[in-house]
């Protein structure tokens, strides 16, 4: 009775969406759907040469580049994008000293309260403010970015896919939209107050090219020449910290564990051999099994 | 309930002797994973992950206290909250990163054990409980997960809460009131978000509860095999400890290592970026998926796209999702072979290895994958084929399937030879399991 029962419904499941992929045939034949210009257009992320210097499975922070990225972010992103969940002092863990770390608190303005009336007002930062938002509200940033609000940066590479690398290419990926593109799909022509960036989901971008040449950034003495491209990955390297601070930590405590896991499977193994020898053959009930 | 060669426990000392007296907890753990439970002799690997599903749960429910301690379940502070774990409180980045991917674990390990249950027909008499108890687990870790994933108001947290909370708005009549109902509003929002965390801290207890009767139903008959045949007697068995003891403490080694690597090495290998994106109900993010433990259900759901007769498709979906997990309770009954083992079952086996796993992978990956023609056609064909693998296929092979000989007895299965067997030496076209 269950089985027949179970065979009816079955089949009635199986009619029902077989039934659906006949109607679901039937439209992709007499209507396929159309190319878009993002399926054709659209370019996956691949990074800088060579990659990051904090990529593999031993390596560290370049606390160097990381400086280098602050730099950028504080005097190219923050403009317009925040970074609010990221302290100043935080920056004490990529090589900033006590003083250095409060002397860069000090030279933000975050929201305060005016000590003496009590009204709100901006005040010097110190090591425990957050980093300020450079827009009161959605609203403000919306009106000031052709209606797109710039998005935090503090989990950048880690809230798109292959992140850290998508960050690089998305700043470096600026280009003229091809001309064949606007005859193909007129519709997705670049609109006025957007930018072509084949990076993007949907190749058009309300950001204008933020690193728009070399020297844009003074680094100091002993530091690469701040090209694009350099100061691309360095704010990059410097948004994959702020996303993943623990990085370098949790990948030594991974060694650490995986070490100490191989040794202690390697001896339960043997273990387990040893235990078992004595199963083998048959005496196996009575003899084998009283030792213990 | 044992075999009657079962070993005895023995009260040593003055304390053990009052224990056993009062409360016989260490013969309780004597009898149930000790030298007191027998257990053929000839499980496979494939028998460790029953354990190690023991071990993801109390995994989960450790590193889950831990992180209650510093969450809190309030739509405005959610997402801070979890950050501020990664961030600022001491190793609270290996707490999280070790629930999070403890999750993927416990259904891998689950899923192998389910599926060993499959091939190996251990849901038949007499262990029809011990599958029925275990498909509650199932269904009860798929509610805990599915809600552990809202909990830190990601983007795909709350969008994925919105459609999973919208099938039930699918059924007829009382559909939006369920819908409504179950997340305390029309969407989800801050009486959602505090049900789920309550919720969700609960049913890993009642996880528990139930693992305790799975447990205690498979001590009735005791453990299956891999060759299905029962076992006849102590030569057919081996004391759980310290033979199966050993077995599995290697194997917990070998599951430790692959765990901590993603755990360590590729923490968000398995997640959804999205989710790093606080919740935000105006931006509908491009594609919705659940967690990759879902996806073939997902897939399943999202196959049904045209009405059927006077049915939605989308009530459909909703049925054949739902079915396509209830279809196993009644596995017992559907495949009415009296052999257990895939080992000696030819036509069940070419269908579970060509049919059941590639349906299966299929619709995985076409849950997870963004919707295309292609994917949903997939989707379809393969959604056909899950249903009729177990509502018709199997109940058919077993009228018409004709098993391959099998061993006289575990012990034959393992030596080659059983001198009680009276149909002298096995014949050599079976394969018996390696011990």
């Amino acid at each position: 009775m269950i089985r027949i029962f179970g065979i009816l419904t079955g089949l009635l499941f199986t009619v029902a969406v077989l039934w659906s992929f006949i109607v679901d045939t039937g439209a992709a034949i007499s209507e396929p759907a159309p190319e878009t210009a993002e399926e054709k257009y659209h370019l996956y992320p691949k990074g800088p040469e060579g990659g990051f210097a904090h990529e593999g499975l031993f390596a560290k922070w370049d606390t160097a580049q990381l400086q280098r990225g602050y730099q950028v972010y504080k005097e190219v992103c923050s403009a317009c994008h925040s970074l609010r969940l990221v302290a100043f002092r935080n920056l004490g863990e990529i090589g900033y000293d006590e003083g250095q770390v409060k002397a860069e608190a000090a030279s933000w303005q975050v929201p305060g309260v005016d000590p003496n009336t009590g009204e709100a007002t901006m005040v010097e930062g110190s090591p425990t403010d957050y980093f300020p938002k450079p827009y009161a509200n959605d609203i403000a940033a919306r009106a000031a970015n052709n209606n797109a609000i710039p998005p935090d940066l503090s989990l950048i590479t880690k809230a798109r896919h292959d992140g850290t690398n998508y960050v690089y290419d998305l700043l470096t990926g600026y280009r003229e939209q091809p001309a064949e593109l606007v005859e193909e799909f007129p519709e997705a022509k670049t609109a006025e107050g957007q930018y072509y960036n084949p990076f993007f989901h949907s190749l058009n971008i309300s950001m204008a090219p933020p690193l728009t040449g070399t020297g844009q950034v003074t680094y100091g003495e002993g530091n690469p020449e701040p090209t694009i491209e350099q100061m691309a990955e360095d704010v990059t390297a410097f948004l994959a910290w702020t996303a993943e601070p623990t990085l370098v930590k949790r990948r030594q405590t991974g060694w650490a564990f995986l070490l100490f896991l191989v040794f202690a499977t390697v001896l339960a193994y043997f273990s387990k051999k040893q235990v078992w020898a004595r199963a083998k053959g048959g005496d196996v009930g009575e003899a084998s099994v009283k030792e213990d | 309930m044992s075999f009657p060669w079962a070993q005895q426990y023995e009260p040593k000392n003055g304390l053990t002797k009052f224990l056993d007296e009062k409360l016989p907890l260490p013969r309780l753990v004597y009898n149930a994973v000790g030298a007191g439970y027998p257990v053929p002799r000839n499980l496979s690997y494939f028998w460790n992950f029953g354990v190690l599903a023991g071990f993801c749960l109390v995994l989960q429910i450790v590193t889950g206290v831990v992180l209650a301690m510093h969450y809190a379940p309030n739509t405005l502070v959610a997402f801070d909250s979890t950050e501020h774990i990664m961030r600022n409180v001491n190793w609270g980045w290996l707490m999280r990163y070790a629930h999070a991917n403890g999750a993927s674990a416990f259904f891998v390990v689950v899923y192998i054990h389910i599926f060993r249950g499959l091939y190996y027909s251990s849901y038949k008499a007499p262990r029809e409980m011990i599958w029925l108890l275990g498909v509650v687990i199932f269904l009860l870790m798929m509610a805990t997960a599915f809600m552990g994933y809202v909990l830190p108001w990601g983007q795909m947290s709350y969008w994925g809460a919105k459609v999973i909370t919208g099938l039930f708005g699918a059924i007829p009549l009382v559909g939006e009131g369920i819908q409504n109902w179950l997340l305390g509003g029309f969407a989800p929002d801050n009486a959602a978000l505090n049900r789920f965390f309550s919720l969700h801290f609960l049913l890993p207890f009642v996880i528990a509860g139930v693992v305790i009767l799975h447990i205690w139903a498979l001590h009735i008959p005791g453990s299956s095999n891999p060759t299905g045949v029962e076992v006849k007697k102590e030569s057919d068995t081996l004391p759980f400890h310290p033979y199966y003891t050993a077995k599995d403490g290697f194997g917990l080694g070998v599951f430790l290592i692959i765990y901590f690597a993603f755990v360590f090495f590729m923490p968000n290998a398995l997640g959804h970026p999205d989710n790093y994106i606080p919740a935000n109900p105006l931006s509908t993010p491009a594609n919705i998926v659940p967690e990759w433990y879902f996806w073939p259900f997902y897939a399943i759901l999202r196959a049904f796209t045209a009405d059927f007769f006077f049915v939605p498709a989308k009530l459909m979906g909703v049925l054949a999702m739902f079915a396509s997990i209830l279809v196993w309770f009644f596995l017992p009954w559907l495949d009415k072979s009296p052999v257990r083992s895939g080992h000696y079952r030819p036509l069940f086996r070419k269908f579970f290895w060509f049919g059941l796993i590639p349906a299966i992978v299929v619709l995985g990956y076409c849950g997870g994958a963004h919707l295309s023609t292609t994917t949903i056609l997939l989707s379809q064909i393969f959604t056909a084929y899950y249903f009729l693998h177990f509502l018709v296929i199997l109940p058919i092979i077993s009228l018409i399937e004709r098993p391959e000989p099998m061993p006289y007895s575990i012990t034959e299965a393992v030596l080659g030879h059983d001198p009680d067997s009276k149909l002298g030496p096995k014949p050599t076209t079976a394969s018996p399991a390696k011990a």
